[in-house]
């Protein structure tokens, strides 16, 4: 049974990616959208872990000897700043939101199989936020690729 | 019909509402013509009386305009015009034509040379402005330009504009202040019904036996409006009103539930009342099974909050909350209306649709008395929202549907992709950030006064005074922002040209011009034609993108871009506003009759083809595509969407333990512009106070009048304090008073302005700014001077 190692990778993948929001929105306060949006997601992301902890308690954390390592994204090291630091900073939480989003997908398919009532539930809570966490930031660097790439000093 | 001519203007500017004309249920409001003339000139002494609307609100009641010796000299209601049947407010009376006959009017246009605004000519100062423009496209491109316009001009003014922008410069950096005012009315209304459009219309009030004003300080902002609530009030069968307020308004006073929330927690209050209309079942479920989508989500998102729960949030009483969702879930005719209480705070576009879904689950909508009015602040604001010089495009069209890009490109004759239309065009907060760091190099300020009415001023001043971009402003007076301009064009205003403008209730009115504008002053639309010309904007075919000389051929272009559309023109002309005074849209060619309320067949503007949008996710405003939106499949049904309450930021610590809230008063409009400059306007209000309950002032050692210092993390206002019977812990302040008419000795001119105090933020869908949930500190001022 592996998926206890899922189960840690998707709580970390989470962990990770709140973080990162955090960072974005302490670096770009002067975006008050992405400052007071990534601060709301952040806290989607540590509602998404606090749901999963009955699950992961149930099933047992994966053992570090299995855990793939290399699966994880690493987070953002340090925030940019600028037009074009903003657009890459949002780059970088797509690629960590999107760890998380196919995660979920996985998780919901292994629930599926088993079936776990219980984890089926938390994942119809959670996936769709992870998926609209997606579409925000692929508005956000919609709007902002042109101005930055094309008119930014 | 009543004669108002006894009547001072002194008594007219203390009784605000003038009058009473009361009436039944169902009735014909009563006419009473309301008239003010200069001193000394009589009725019988005016050369001519010239057909207009006022523009001092959103309102557009029906006046003409009286002329003596080729000057503005009064105004008078229109009887048969059914905005107002004759009536006209404070503002309307006094500020509409003294506003504009002023000896400080801007008469030659203005250069900036070593460092000073000095007189130019026209040619000088165009040529200026084209340059710098032609400079800047060869050099970065149209993401240089930015444009920031007005709820105040004509729509000729606005449609001219967006051509101009869209297809002639090509940057999807245009917006006006509509998005202060009125960004969420339009939001709200696209992302429940598909699109823009004004459901209900005011004859609603006639016929209503409930109305819901959710933060709309009616008796306020739209004085005749209210005086229209007040008849009904005096007369037999009165409606029940329910008032959604902070503050003790005038409106809140006559609330049979009045409903004093804390600022910022609007959504909270509408998830418990649309709970409780679901828990007792007051719901019409046929009209919800057949003309909505979304019923299941809705429910999951307001599970949770019962009445109790909303009342801790909101700081009211629960059993509050129980009467006022008894009175929408019985009353057989509803009528609610929403403005800047739900539009400048907290989850805007989330709290202002759930008025929406509370009339989609009963089924009240389009039928009289049973409707809702999204309302706009400004008198102009609904064409700017049609035109697309707002960060809209013409018609309602979807940026996201290439067909509709499709039908732009074709009637303006360009390229599709000339049309900005990659993205949602840029709205205003975010134009000026593009300024402060320098991307957008030329603006282009048209009829508004950002350096008073945007938030947190010191950072405007800051962008205004220091950026290098270009500045162009163009308005009456030498405003707080004209100061800082480059190049400062005077424009003719209401009176002065002829252009038609459409009412908070989709009435469109044709304004003529009356007399000639002072000095060299031109239209707003004759100053960009001449941009236009100097620029040399063309079609693929070669020929000139813009030939239009005059208002009315703009009119006649505008008509054939809303052919077909929901706002559709193409049956009012010129001809019949001057005939019928007062023409509602939608009426299509061929047609003699409006459409009087939208939706009575419930068939929405939602199908995929026809949409505006396709909507967004109301928490964080992400952009939904086609396939997802075709996935939902609504098809003609309107869409119950909400959001999670995630509550105002900012919250108040001990610090800044107080929410600020910013508002109007009935003697002023924006920023005084006019109002600032009718001598019974001044005397009635002639500066800025602050409100604060009468606990909170106690705590503090304050006694009314006392001078107190608000501050926030980002300014202060210094002002007397009003003791008042807000909602504790709530300080308002109206957002009137720039400095323009400040002492010219004052040490310190800026902290009069509220805004002086409020953050930069904006609803993540409609973008329009919150300026009602500022944390801020109050202290008494030991030593005023």
């Amino acid at each position: 049974m592996k998926l206890p190692i899922y189960l840690s990778l998707l709580d970390e993948a989470e962990r990770t990616l709140a973080e990162s929001f955090r960072q974005v929105a302490d670096e770009h306060g002067d975006e008050p959208d992405v400052h007071f949006l990534c601060q709301t997601l952040a806290g989607q992301c540590d509602e998404h872990r606090d749901r999963l902890r009955p699950v992961i308690e149930r099933y047992g954390e994966g053992s570090a000897d299995d855990e793939p390592e290399r699966l994880h994204g690493d987070g953002l090291e340090r925030a940019r700043t600028g037009p074009l630091g903003l657009l890459r900073d949002l780059q970088d939480l797509y690629l960590l939101a999107s760890m998380t989003d196919i995660t979920w997908t996985m998780i919901k398919q292994v629930a599926q199989a088993l079936p776990d009532h219980e984890l089926l539930d938390i994942v119809a809570a959670c996936e769709q936020q992870t998926s609209v966490q997606l579409m925000w930031l692929q508005t956000r660097m919609s709007q902002a690729a042109p101005q930055a790439l094309i008119a930014s000093r | 019909m009543q004669r108002m001519d006894g009547i001072t203007a002194r008594e007219r500017v203390r009784d605000v509402w003038g009058a009473r004309t009361p009436f039944d249920r169902g009735h014909a409001w009563p006419d009473r013509v309301d008239i003010a003339l200069a001193e000394g000139v009589a009725e019988d002494d005016v050369d001519a009386w010239v057909q207009s609307a006022c523009v001092l609100c959103s309102n557009g009641c029906g006046c003409d305009i009286a002329v003596k010796d080729g000057r503005m000299v009064g105004i008078r209601g229109r009887a048969d015009d059914p905005v107002n049947r004759g009536r006209l407010g404070p503002k309307g009376l006094f500020a509409s034509w003294k506003g504009m006959e002023n000896g400080d009017r801007l008469t030659t246009p203005l250069v900036r040379e070593g460092g000073e605004l000095v007189p130019a000519s026209w040619d000088d100062a165009m040529d200026r402005v084209a340059r710098r423009s032609r400079e800047l496209l060869d050099e970065v491109g149209p993401l240089s330009h930015g444009f920031y316009t007005s709820g105040q001009l004509f729509l000729e003014e606005y449609y001219a504009l967006a051509v101009i922008g869209k297809a002639g410069v090509g940057t999807p950096h245009m917006d006006g202040n509509t998005r202060l005012c009125t960004a969420t009315a339009a939001a709200a209304l696209k992302e429940t019904f598909g699109a823009d459009g004004q459901p209900a219309v005011y004859e609603d009030i006639d016929e209503c036996d409930a109305m819901f004003l959710y933060g709309h300080n009616m008796a306020a902002t739209q004085t005749v409006a209210w005086a229209r609530v007040l008849d009904r009030l005096a007369g037999p069968n009165p409606p029940l009103i329910v008032a959604v307020d902070p503050r003790s308004t005038a409106v809140a006073r006559r609330a049979d539930v009045h409903l004093a929330i804390n600022p910022g927690t609007n959504l909270a209050l509408m998830h418990a009342l649309v709970r409780e209309v679901l828990e007792r079942g007051w719901t019409d479920d046929d009209y919800l099974a057949a003309h909505t989508i979304g019923l299941d989500e809705l429910r999951g998102q307001i599970e949770e909050w019962t009445p109790e729960r909303a009342a801790e949030v909101c700081g009211i009483r629960a059993d509050d909350i129980r009467e006022a969702a008894r009175i929408f879930g019985t009353s057989r005719r509803v009528l609610s209306t929403v403005l800047q209480g739900f539009y400048q705070s907290a989850q805007a576009t989330a709290a202002s649709c759930q008025v929406n879904n509370l009339h989609l689950l009963r089924g009240m909508i389009g039928r009289p008395g049973a409707g809702i009015l999204q309302m706009n602040g400004q008198p102009t604001a609904q064409n700017n929202r049609e035109c697309g010089a707002d960060g809209d495009l013409p018609g309602f069209r979807n940026w996201e549907n290439q067909a509709h890009i499709d039908e732009l490109a074709t009637l303006w004759g360009v390229d599709s992709l000339k049309i900005p239309h990659w993205a949602e065009p840029t709205h205003a907060m975010q134009l000026f950030r593009y300024v402060e760091q320098g991307s957008i190099r030329f603006l282009w300020i048209s009829a508004t006064n950002p350096a008073v009415s945007l938030p947190q001023l010191p950072r405007i001043r800051e962008i205004l005074g220091s950026s290098d971009a270009f500045l162009v402003v163009q308005d009456l007076y030498l405003t707080e922002t004209a100061e800082f301009a480059d190049v400062v064009l005077p424009a003719a205003g209401w009176g002065e040209k002829t252009g038609t403008f459409t009412n908070t209730t989709r009435t469109v009115h044709l304004s003529e011009k009356a007399v000639d504008p002072p000095g060299e002053a031109r239209s707003d639309l004759d100053i960009f034609l001449d941009y236009a010309r100097r620029m040399d904007f063309r079609r693929l075919d070669g020929e000139p993108l813009i030939d239009w000389t005059g208002p009315e051929d703009v009119y006649r272009a505008w008509q054939e871009c809303s052919r077909g559309r929901p706002c559709d023109y193409t049956g009012i002309s010129y001809d019949d506003l001057r005939a019928e005074g007062a023409v509602r849209w939608p009426r299509r060619e061929g047609e003699t009759e409006s459409v009087d309320r939208l939706y009575s067949d419930a068939q929405f503007p939602t199908r995929r083809e026809q949409c505006e949008t396709y909507g967004h996710d109301l928490l964080t405003g992400a952009v939904l595509d086609e396939p997802t939106f075709a996935a939902l499949n609504p098809d003609g049904r309107a869409i119950l969407k909400s959001a999670p309450y995630s509550g105002p930021h900012e919250p108040p610590d001990d610090e800044y333990p107080l929410r600020f809230t910013t508002g109007r008063s009935a003697y002023h409009f924006h920023t005084r512009t006019k109002t600032g400059r009718a001598r019974e306007l001044v005397e009635a209000a002639p500066s800025v106070w602050v409100e604060m309950a009468e606990t909170d002032a106690a705590a503090r050692g304050l006694a009314e009048g006392d001078v107190v210092e608000v501050r926030s993390r980002r300014g202060r206002l210094v002002a007397p304090v009003r003791i008042s019977a807000i909602a504790p812990a709530a300080v308002f302040a109206p957002f009137h008073y720039g400095y323009w008419d400040a002492p010219e000795d004052a040490a310190e001119p800026h902290p009069t302005a509220a805004n002086e105090l409020t953050i930069t933020e904006w609803d993540p869908v409609s973008k329009q700014p919150v300026f009602k949930t500022a944390a801020v500190r109050v202290e008494r001022v030991r030593d005023p001077s």
